[in-house]
C-alpha cells in the first residue's frame, strides 16, 4: 500500500509563501483594474517577502532537518542563505517601485505608434512583480535543494523569470532585448551542461540524492569516469551562474542591458543562491574527492579575480564597471568555497550579505542619476556629482569603498575573513592573487570617487532625481547595513557562526 | 543490444548540440541545438535508469521535458521580439552591447 509522503509544510513555508504571493499576483493581473494594479502588486510582493523572512527567522533553530522526502534540506547554511536572499530581495524590490524603469508594453515595437500610445495611456508592466516573486522562490529552493532534480528545477525557476525581466527596460529597448537574448541563450546552454552532469552523477551513483552520491563517492573512490564528467559539467553550470571567468562573458552585457533595479536584484540575490548551492554540492556530495576538483577551482578563482579587476579598469560605463567588479567578487567568493571549512562557510555567508547590500544600494543610486532621456551611465558625465548632490555621491562612495575593502565598511571585514579562511586552508596562491586584485580593483573604485568629488561638473543636463520615499528608504537601509556591519561585524558574524551546519 | 550504445549516442547528440551552439549564427538554430543537448541528457538519464534498475532517471526526464517546454515558451518569445524589432534573428547582428 502506498502512503502519502510527508512534506513538512512548516519547513517549506518560506518558499510556498513566496510562490503563493506570485500566484496571487498573476490573479491580480487578470481581475484588478489597471488603476490599482501597480499598488496592489507592490504590496503583495513586499508582504510575501517579509512574511517569508519572518518565517525563516521562526524556524531558525531547525538547523539539521530534511523535508519533502529528502529532496530539501533545511539546515543552518540553507536557512541563512534563504534569510539573506529574502532580506536582499525586500530591499531590491523597493527600487522596482519607480515605475519608469520598465517598458509600458513589452510586445510593442520600440519606437512604434503602439508604444507611444501605451506610454500616453500610462500602461505599466505590473507583471514584473509576480515574475520577481517566482525568481525569488527559485532562489530560495536552490541553496536548500538536496537532490539533483530539485536543483535543476530550482535553477530554471530562478533563471527563466530573470530572462524575461532583463528584456523589459523602458529606454534603450533594443539593448535590453539583446541582453535578454544573450542571457537566455547562454543561460539555457549552461543549464544543459548542468543537467548532463547530473545525468552522469546519476549513472555513477544510481541515485539523484546528494546524500547517496556522497556515500558512493566515499566508498568507491574517485577513479570513475562518470563521476569526473558529472563534476566537470555541474561545475560549468554553476560557475556560469555565479559569473566566474571563463564563463563570465554574459555578465557585463546583461548587467548593462537589464533595467537597473533588475540588475541590482539579480547581482545580489542570484549570487547568494548560486554560491549557497555550490557550497552544498561541493561539500556534501564531492567533499571526499576535494583533491581532484580543488585545483580546478583554484585556477578559476585566480583568473576570475585577476580578469575581472583588469577588465574593469578600461570601462567607461558605470553599469559595466559594476558588472566587472561583480566578476572580481565572484572570484573572492570562490576563495571561500575552496577553503572548504566552517570558517570558509561563515566568511562566505558574511561576504554575500555585505556585498549584496552594497550592490543593491549602488545600482539603486545609478537609477537616480539622469538627464532628460533617462539614466546617465557614462562615467565621464558623472563628473562633479558631489556638487549636485553630496548625499547621493557620498552614499555611492561608501558602497564603492565597501567593494574595495576599505576598513570601517562591511567589505573590509568580509574580504579579511574570506582571505583568512583561504589562508588557513593552505591556499596561499589565492590569497596573494586576491590581495593584488583587490589593489587593482581599488584603483578603479577610487577613480569613480575622484570623478564624482574632485572634477568640475561638465554637463549641466545631468541631474540627480529626487527619490521617492521607498527608494530613499532602500538606499538608507543599504547605507546603514554597510556601515554597521563594518563597525560591528559581530552582529552578523556570530549568527553566521551558529548557522554553518549542512545536512550530509 | 549493449546498453552502452545508448550512452554513446547521447554523448554524440550532446556534442552536436554543444558545437552547434558555438558554430551556428541563427538564434532559432542555436536554440534547437540547446534543446538537442537537453534531449541528449534525457536519453542519458533513461539509459542510466535502465542500467541502475530504478526509476529515478525516468522520472527526472519528465521534469526535464517540462522545463524544456517552459524554456521554449520564454525563449521563442524573446527571439520573436528581437526579430520584430530588427527583422533578423542572427546573433551576429545583436551587437549593440560591445565595448
Amino acid at each position: 500500500m502506498l502512503t502519502t509522503p510527508a512534506l513538512d509544510y512548516n519547513l517549506l513555508a518560506p518558499i510556498l509563501i513566496v510562490l503563493g504571493g506570485a500566484l496571487l499576483g498573476v490573479l491580480v493581473e487578470g481581475f484588478i483594474g489597471k488603476a490599482y494594479r501597480a499598488r496592489i502588486q507592490i504590496i503583495i510582493a513586499l508582504i510575501a517577502v517579509a512574511t517569508a523572512f519572518g518565517w525563516v527567522i521562526s524556524i531558525r533553530t531547525k538547523i539539521s532537518q530534511v523535508a519533502a522526502v529528502d529532496s530539501v534540506s533545511i539546515d543552518g547554511g540553507g536557512l541563512f542563505m534563504q534569510g539573506a536572499i529574502l532580506a536582499l530581495a525586500f530591499v531590491a524590490l523597493l527600487f522596482f517601485t519607480q515605475n519608469d524603469h520598465f517598458a509600458p508594453q513589452a510586445s510593442a515595437l520600440p519606437g512604434s505608434i503602439e508604444e507611444a500610445e501605451a506610454i500616453r495611456s500610462g500602461l505599466q508592466m505590473t507583471e514584473i512583480y509576480p515574475l520577481v516573486l517566482f525568481a525569488i522562490a527559485g532562489m530560495l529552493l536552490f541553496p536548500v535543494a538536496h537532490d539533483l532534480i530539485t536543483l535543476f528545477v530550482a535553477l530554471e525557476v530562478l533563471s527563466i523569470p530573470l530572462y524575461i525581466i532583463t528584456g523589459l527596460a523602458r529606454r534603450r529597448r533594443l539593448l535590453s532585448q539583446e541582453a535578454a537574448l544573450k542571457y537566455f541563450l547562454l543561460g539555457a546552454y549552461s543549464s544543459a551542461f548542468f543537467l548532463f552532469g547530473g545525468a552522469f552523477l546519476y549513472g555513477f551513483s544510481g541515485s539523484l540524492s546528494l546524500g547517496v552520491i556522497r556515500t558512493t563517492v566515499a566508498s568507491t573512490g574517485a577513479n570513475h569516469i562518470f563521476l569526473y564528467l558529472g563534476v566537470l559539467f555541474i561545475s560549468v553550470g554553476l560557475l556560469f551562474k555565479v559569473g566566474a571567468v571563463p564563463f563570465h562573458s554574459w555578465t557585463p552585457d546583461v548587467y548593462q542591458g537589464a533595467p537597473t533595479p533588475v540588475t541590482g536584484f539579480m547581482a545580489a540575490c542570484t549570487k547568494v543562491a548560486a554560491f549557497g548551492a555550490m557550497f552544498r554540492i561541493f561539500i556534501v556530495a564531492f567533499g571526499a574527492i576535494q583533491n581532484d576538483w580543488r585545483p580546478l577551482f583554484v585556477g578559476v578563482a585566480i583568473i576570475t579575480m585577476a580578469g575581472g579587476a583588469i577588465a574593469a579598469i578600461v570601462q567607461r560605463d558605470v553599469k559595466r564597471t559594476l558588472a566587472y567588479s561583480s566578476i572580481t567578487h565572484a572570484g573572492f567568493l570562490l576563495a571561500g568555497v575552496i577553503a572548504l571549512s566552517k570558517a570558509g562557510l561563515t566568511s562566505l555567508m558574511f561576504y554575500l550579505v555585505a556585498y549584496g547590500f552594497a550592490t543593491i544600494g549602488a545600482f539603486g543610486i545609478v537609477t537616480l542619476v539622469r538627464d532628460s532621456t533617462g539614466e546617465v551611465n557614462d562615467l565621464n558625465r558623472w563628473a562633479g556629482l558631489a556638487k549636485k548632490s553630496p548625499g547621493v555621491a557620498s552614499a555611492f562612495a561608501l558602497f564603492l569603498m565597501s567593494f574595495g575593502g576599505i576598513p570601517l565598511t562591511a567589505g573590509f571585514i568580509a574580504k579579511f575573513s574570506i582571505f583568512t579562511a583561504a589562508y588557513e586552508s593552505g591556499n596561499i596562491a589565492i590569497v596573494v592573487v586576491g590581495v593584488i586584485s583587490s589593489a587593482i580593483a581599488l584603483f578603479f573604485y577610487l577613480r569613480v570617487v575622484l570623478i564624482m568629488f574632485f572634477k568640475e561638473p561638465t554637463d549641466d543636463t545631468v541631474s540627480v532625481a529626487v527619490p521617492s520615499f521607498l527608494v530613499s528608504a532602500g538606499i538608507v537601509i543599504c547605507f546603514v547595513i554597510t556601515l554597521v556591519l563594518g563597525v560591528y561585524p559581530n552582529l552578523l558574524f556570530n549568527l553566521a557562526n551558529t548557522m554553518t551546519t549542512l545536512v550530509p | 543490444m549493449d546498453i552502452s550504445n545508448y550512452l554513446y549516442l547521447s554523448v554524440i547528440l550532446f556534442t552536436i548540440g554543444a558545437l552547434g551552439v558555438l558554430i551556428r549564427r541563427n538564434a532559432i538554430v542555436i536554440f534547437m541545438c540547446i534543446e538537442l543537448m537537453l534531449n541528449a541528457s534525457n536519453l542519458a538519464l533513461v539509459t542510466f535508469s535502465r542500467s541502475n534498475g530504478n526509476l529515478d532517471g525516468q522520472v527526472a526526464s519528465f521534469f526535464t521535458m517540462v522545463v524544456a517546454a517552459c524554456e521554449v515558451v520564454v525563449g521563442l518569445a524573446i527571439i520573436v521580439t528581437i526579430y520584430r524589432s530588427r527583422r533578423s534573428a542572427s546573433v551576429d547582428d545583436a551587437s549593440l552591447l560591445k565595448n
